[in-house]
């Protein structure tokens, strides 16, 4: 039966290269997919965009293409990435560039773009899925609205000859369908394939996760050599039956232990996992061990698409200031606990306007929040945030948190402070019909 | 005993909506951790956290359980002022849940 072979280069916008020169070098696949993308670093990305309109890309696609350009090349290995975040054409551009300084040439770049539905929502009678309000209300704060397009338009890059294929936002799971579709030409309406190619995108899109990344706890599950932790390799045959690998002598592991935590990761309802190209079935999914990191999923289904596409909308929603500084020896916490009560006063002499603000004790109650009877820690730091309207005013916080030095209980140090913006990201649904996907080919 | 010594999971995120996988080592103890760990017991996990509904789907093919825990995360990992906005840590809390014997 015909396969592929699809490795995963990353599966966030900060992951590591190394292990994606590994797999393009060694890795005799056919594809390699860059899952770069979150819910908000696209509407970062178009802040950067309106600052600089050749940029909007991700910011280390350059590095990315410089690493495995020339062993794809070699390989003959195409790539697939959503890399051009607010900007594909300007990242297909940067790629050409690259491309050219490493010596090579005749690749066949492709930019997707039409996610951007910006007007199509602002004119529109949409509601946002979170709050129930109209998306015209939040007009003078939205920064981006992007859809998730599916996976037919990287099969079109693929079938005209693309050896690159960019796009910006596309569902995470349709990187690796795009393949599938064009390797084994299945119908847009053949669901139960079309489910087990969303199953294989979602147990790779996410990179190490599943082969032994994010899931070591020493004593109970104890993956080896994660500092060499392999990214993982999909073969996918024509049926839609995947089995996950990685490549001998990386680290970590593939077993039905890593395969679960992954298939459920980021799910609410197995049996109805909504994507753009189908409504995705993981419920029947079963995994067999098919030899040493090797885990075969079939039992994968699907069922017909909603004709909804998601949206997610960038808002701005002010900023957020904030600042640490930690506490140690007997009394700690209490220590601690006074900083941040001195701070919550301090914003209240001054008048800083804050929408919101959150003073906690890191070791006792930031994550969890406020438990009875935990013991005394013998070092806690004290965080203090909140959210303004300003930046002038959110970098009021860290600082009063900084003067706790002088002016705050005895025993502070490291205090550190920080300002950053806040993008909201909240979604709508759209019509399919409303978004065109155009494929722009280049050649460099 | 602990859920741990049966058990592993992991947490994920959409929006203001957490995931929380609990995941048989063994199929074999599936039955007992469908019997033991309920939507119930699993609020009873985070009497710290503010946690709206809480929703269980059983696979158990896979010998899991994934909850859904909504209205969880603060206004999620866009918005939320938490240290950890993803609420990516909170998921390890529920291994220490105490099930009878198997």
């Amino acid at each position: 039966m015909k396969s592929i072979r699809i490795g995963t280069g990353a599966g966030y916008s900060g992951d590591r290269i190394d292990p994606a020169v590994d797999l393009a070098e060694r890795g005799q696949l056919d594809y390699l997919v860059f899952e770069c993308l979150g819910e908000r670093t696209i509407a970062l990305a178009q802040l950067t965009r309106l600052d600089n309109p050749d940029h909007g890309y991700e910011p280390l696609l350059e590095a990315r293409m410089q690493a495995v350009l020339p062993a794809c090349k070699r390989n003959e290995v195409k790539i697939v990435t959503n890399m051009g975040a607010a900007n594909p054409l300007a990242a297909a551009k940067a790629t050409a560039r690259v491309a050219r300084s490493c010596g090579i040439s005749g690749l066949r770049i492709a930019a997707i773009t039409g996610d951007d539905v910006f007007d199509a929502v602002c004119n529109g009678d949409f509601l946002i899925e979170e709050t129930g309000a109209p998306v015209a209300s939040v007009r003078d704060k939205l920064v981006s609205a992007n859809a998730y397009m599916g996976a037919a338009p990287i099969a079109e890059a693929l079938a005209q000859g693309a050896d690159i294929v960019i796009v910006g936002r596309a569902s995470d799971p349709a990187l690796f369908l795009g393949p599938a579709l064009h390797a084994f030409g299945w119908q847009l309406d053949d669901w139960p394939r079309l489910g087990r190619g969303i199953v294989a995108g979602h147990l790779l899109e996410c990179g190490a996760q599943v082969t032994g990344g994010y899931f070591a706890d020493p004593g109970y599950k104890d993956p080896p050599h994660l500092a060499r932790v392999g990214m993982p390799i999909g073969e996918i045959d024509e049926d839609g039956t995947l089995v996950v690998t990685k490549l001998p002598d990386t680290g970590g592991e593939v077993t039905r232990a890593t395969c679960t935590e992954q298939l459920l990761y980021e799910v609410h309802d197995p049996a109805r996992y909504l994507q753009p190209d189908v409504v995705a079935d993981f419920s029947g999914v079963t995994m067999m061990e098919d030899g040493p990191d090797r885990i075969r999923l079939a039992g994968g289904s699907g069922h017909p698409r909603t004709g909804l596409l998601k949206v997610s909308l960038g808002i701005q929603e002010g900023w957020i200031g904030e600042g640490q500084i930690s506490y140690a020896g007997p009394g700690a916490r209490e220590r601690g606990q006074l900083a941040a009560d001195i701070v919550a006063e301090r914003l209240r002499l001054l008048g800083v306007p804050c929408r919101e603000t959150r003073g906690e004790l890191i070791g006792v109650n930031a994550i969890l929040g406020p438990e009875p009877d935990t013991p005394a820690p013998r070092e806690v730091r004290m965080r203090f945030a909140a959210r303004t309207d300003s930046r002038a005013d959110a970098e009021r916080i860290g600082r009063e948190v900084e003067a706790l030095y002088l002016n705050g209980p005895s025993g502070g140090g490291g205090a550190w402070r920080s300002t950053r913006r806040v993008i909201g990201v909240v979604s709508t649904l759209i019509p399919e019909q409303l978004v065109s996907p155009r494929i722009h080919m280049m050649e460099a | 005993m602990r859920l741990r010594e049966l058990a592993h999971s992991r947490t994920g995120d959409k929006g203001n909506t957490s995931n929380i996988s609990v995941i048989a080592y063994k199929l074999a103890d599936y039955p007992h951790l469908a019997r033991h760990v309920s939507a119930e017991r699993i609020r009873a996990c985070f009497p710290g956290l503010s946690i709206g509904e809480i929703e269980r789907y059983e696979l158990p093919a896979l010998g899991a359980l994934n909850f859904v825990l909504h209205d969880a995360l603060a206004g999620g990992v866009t918005q939320s002022l938490a240290l950890d906005a993803h609420g990516k840590c909170i998921g390890a809390a529920v291994l220490d849940l105490e099930l009878p014997d198997a």
